[in-house]
């Protein structure tokens, strides 16, 4: 896939003079040391917080959705904002092992494997959304079409709820699937590393019996493409759909076409701000600095940087067609949302969407890792805002005065939404410390085209073909 | 270095003559007075004709009814006929509108990818520069005359009624336009249509001048100032593209409104660009002129064809579900009128610019044969100019529309100009830039 030749103005992609077993050992480190108190710290809180999620989960199932700020006219809120919010996280990890495989964008490899644990581990938030904001949970498996004795009642098709279910369940075995077939030949890494008889049970399992023989890898690298281009129409598709849970209805605000691509960009501008967040602290405490190096971080950055702009864009285009409409309701709805009573949240909504990755034109702000970690977060506070702005503000004020209301969220919807951010670092603590987080079998397929020693000793050979 | 044989030459010149005698014959068989289109009507009337010429004009929805004697019914009649009068009006001018448009905004795809394919640092498409600043050579003549068709329309020249919000006399009547006419007005509108083309083509021929001057130097100081261009010029292209699209397309039916239209009308011509890129590289390849482009790039090309096709469709079909689902009477009628009246070239445009690269460019040998590619090539360009005929013609003559000399000769005059413009351009430079940064990684590209 890879030509012999590469422009020597491309920098490289690994850095610290690494050979083959250098790589092997770095990415093997945290799964075979032991965590720190830090670690254990980390992992208490979050922890904690899952669990006061669990609770607010379960006195919401007992109790009733009343518990929630939910009302009459606002009947979507945070749920709904937390279920897109995850859904859009997740999206980063399949656009960077699917999408930047197509374009051969070999940065991607030393990142791959977290963005795709990132996706697997948000979508399961998602995931809980749906189950968990329906009046009678125990009765979700009714919007599954299986026979039945009630003279087979179907589900209706025409519901993009419907769709969700079915979007959702795909995206989520098959970025799983693809995952998984990525991971097999660094857990036969691990495997054939381990020294206690336990650990090489565990990952004896788990890696299929991986040899890695030419026929293997043969059928690895198709199955990668094959998945890589199902996955990237799956993303696409994933949160268009999303997007059609609002954008098929007539309500003013939520009723606009743009919305399937503009959903799509907001979920990869927030999901690279996700994995730069989680990446920046990962090379620090598992030592990668090598592997995901400042170039990576610029990189992401980049890509923050052009979808934002692209959901900028979207932004203007709502807000010009809402003029040139002439439909007042149309007009009202983005009035409301610039100067009603949510005008702050519209407002920390574009600061931080619209404004903040224009700072990442400059090399020396998107370089700085400080810069970096801060911008990605301030992205991921905008990109819940945008949601809860489509939901609550298209909500709150619509056709009838008469319906107009305000939403107050309750400390059970907050307390839901920790319990999600806590399952994820759960969830996302223990795949660092068991996961090999660096895909090195990629890895290694780069490290002679683009490990610093190897560029300074074809440059060197360069220069001495030059000379005779 | 490129020659321009004299049997394409020939051609194009052929292409442009019998284009011209198309276009000309269009405007002479077009009714000069209502009187003609009275007549025109009772002869191809038997009953039921003119009871329904529903179009995009909802003022003019009424059914009319010829055979009341009633003084209503007349007056309906009469304002039937002027109506009719217009739409064939309209239609030598939509004709050359359409392939105009169509011509010129598929350069501005090229430019787009190239702009891309620099500020990206792709280390596969630099052996394709060459032929891509070629193609884009048409933009200035293209954009001329598709500015001086907007000036045709923006003044009325020769009954060109193609923009109803352009008539002070519409405007009166219409509360709808009447809001929107601190946008919708001539003066603006020809405006913007100056910004969008003069910096479209100073990208364009600093970015020539960049990549000329880069040949020649010793550094990568012209490079840099090409990568800084190119990043500029994007962003500027995003702005102007969805502007453009409200403007030149979407205001043809004033009342109605689309938040995607500007990325659906860029998924359209930039698909259609890059099948031109391919098709002509692989017309030079075949000529000899290109002996570091193989198979390989042949093969990305094709991935960008089927990639892109399949990326309109999404467009496509996301803003037809969102618009049909929702059925909001405003929105809706955009629909309506072109699944009556347009059927064939509504639902025809998406088999051939979606099921049929589908089916065959998903192969992996055959985006490497070179048949294929120029067949799969074809069949796109012809759906996307039926995509742009959808666009246009439903609005401007309505059910009135048939593919006849107009249109054909407009295809031809504006195809040999293209033809012209591009291959002449061709011989300008040599095929293959001297010492890009990525040029090496290029010639070895293989896939």
């Amino acid at each position: 896939m890879s030509s012999h030749y590469e422009a020597p103005i491309r920098r490289p992609l690994v850095v610290g003079n690494k050979s083959y077993h250098d790589v092997t050992v770095d990415v093997a480190r945290p799964v075979e040391g032991r965590a720190n108190k830090l670690w254990w710290t980390v992992f208490t809180i979050a922890l904690a917080a899952f669990l006061w999620g669990l609770g607010c989960m379960t006195y919401t199932i007992t109790t009733g959705i009343g518990t929630w700020g939910l009302n009459k006219t606002v009947g979507w809120a945070w749920d709904i904002t937390n279920f897109v919010w995850w859904v859009g996280i997740g999206h980063a990890g399949t656009l960077i092992s699917a999408v930047l495989l197509l374009f051969r964008q070999k940065w991607r490899m030393a990142i791959n494997r977290s963005a795709e644990a990132m996706t697997i581990f948000s979508v399961m938030q998602a995931g809980l959304f749906p189950i968990i904001h329906m009046g009678r949970p125990w009765l979700g498996y009714w919007v599954l079409p299986i026979p039945n004795q009630f003279g087979s009642l179907w589900v209706n098709f025409n519901s993009p709820l419907l769709w969700d279910v079915f979007a959702i369940s795909t995206y989520l075995s098959v970025s799983l699937v693809f995952w998984w077939t990525g991971l097999l030949p660094d857990f036969a890494m691990i495997r054939d590393r381990a020294v206690t008889p336990f650990t090489k049970k565990i990952y004896s399992i788990v890696s299929f019996g991986w040899s890695g023989r030419a026929k293997d890898w043969q059928r690895f690298e198709e199955v990668s493409l094959v998945l890589a281009g199902l996955a990237t129409p799956l993303v696409l598709s994933v949160h268009t759909i999303v997007s059609f849970d609002f954008a098929t209805s007539i309500v003013p605000g939520w009723h606009t076409t743009i919305l399937p691509p503009y959903f799509v960009a907001g979920a990869i501008f927030s999901g690279f701000a996700m994995v730069n967040t989680l990446l920046i602290i990962m090379r620090k405490v598992s030592n990668l600095e090598e592997y995901i190096t400042v170039q990576h971080i610029e990189l992401m950055n980049i890509v923050i940087m052009i979808t934002g702009s692209i959901v900028g864009t979207a932004y203007i285009t709502e807000l010009f067609i809402a003029w040139y409409s002439g439909v007042e309701y149309e007009q009202y709805a983005f009035l409301n949302r610039a100067t009603g009573p949510y005008w702050w949240s519209y407002w920390l909504m574009m600061s931080c969407n619209v404004f903040s990755p224009q700072f990442m034109w400059s090399k020396k702000l998107r370089t700085s890792i400080t810069f970096s970690f801060i911008i990605s977060i301030v992205v991921n506070i905008g990109m819940w805002f945008e949601r809860f702005v489509i939901i609550v503000t298209s909500l709150h004020r619509d056709y009838l005065p008469s319906s107009w209301t305000m939403f107050q969220p309750t400390f059970v919807d907050a307390g839901i939404f920790i319990g999600t951010i806590g399952f994820f670092f759960v969830l996302f603590l223990l795949y660092s410390r068991s996961f090999p987080v660096i895909a090195q079998a990629e890895v290694k397929t780069i490290l002679k085209t683009s490990g610093d020693n190897f560029k300074r000793a074809r440059a060197q050979q360069d220069n001495n073909s030059d000379n005779h | 270095m490129y020659t321009f044989s004299s049997k394409l030459k020939t051609f194009s010149l052929i292409l442009i003559v019998l284009g011209i005698i198309g276009i000309g014959y269009g405007y002479i068989s077009t009714p000069s007075s209502i009187e003609e289109v009275e007549k025109m009507l009772t002869e191809s009337h038997h009953g039921g004709h003119g009871e329904a010429s529903s179009d995009a004009h909802a003022t003019h929805d009424a059914p009319v009814a010829h055979d009341a004697k009633d003084v209503h019914a007349d007056a309906e009649h009469k304002e039937h006929v002027e109506h009719v009068y217009h739409q064939l009006q309209n239609k030598p001018w939509s004709a050359l509108y359409v392939a105009g448009i169509f011509f010129f905004l598929l350069t501005m795809g090229v430019l787009a990818f190239y702009a891309i394919q620099i500020a990206s640092q792709a280390g596969w498409s630099p052996v394709l520069f060459r032929v891509m600043e070629g193609i884009t050579a048409y933009l200035l003549p293209g954009s001329i005359i598709f500015f001086v068709l907007l000036l045709a329309a923006s003044f009325h020249i020769g009954h060109n009624g193609m923009f109803t919000w352009m008539d002070p006399e519409v405007v009166k009547e219409d509360k709808l336009i009447q809001g929107k006419t601190a946008f919708l007005n001539v003066p603006f509108f020809l405006i913007r249509a100056i910004i969008f083309i003069g910096v479209w083509n100073l990208y364009r021929h600093f970015a020539r001048k960049f990549t000329l001057a880069q040949d020649e130097s010793t550094d990568d100081s012209n490079y840099k100032k090409l990568f800084k261009a190119s990043a500029a010029f994007l962003v500027f292209f995003i702005v102007s593209e969805s502007i453009m699209s409200w403007d030149w397309i979407m205001s043809v039916d004033p009342h109605w409104y689309s938040t995607l239209f500007g990325w659906y009308v860029f998924a359209s011509f930039f698909v259609s660009g890059i099948t031109v890129l391919t098709m002509i590289t692989i017309y030079l390849k075949s000529k000899g002129y290109l002996p570091e482009v193989n198979k390989s790039h042949i093969q990305d090309l094709a991935k960008f064809m089927f990639a892109f096709s399949i990326f309109w469709t999404y467009l496509w079909f996301s803003q037809f579900m969102l618009i049909w689902y929702a059925d909001i009477p405003e929105e809706v009628t955009y629909y309506v009128t072109r699944i009556e009246h347009y059927n064939l070239p509504f639902f025809g445009m998406l088999a051939l610019n979606f099921i049929f690269p589908i089916l065959i460019l998903m192969n992996a040998d055959f985006k490497r044969l070179t048949w294929i590619v120029i067949g799969a090539g074809a069949v796109i360009l012809f759906g996307h100019y039926l995509d742009f005929f959808n666009m246009i013609m439903p609005a401007t003559v309505g059910d009135k529309w048939f593919i006849g000399a107009s249109e054909i000769g407009s295809i031809l005059f504006f195809a040999g100009l293209f033809i012209l413009v591009v291959f002449t351009a061709l011989t300008k430079a040599p095929l293959i830039a001297k010492r890009y940064p990525f040029m090496e990684e290029s010639k070895h590209f293989h896939y």
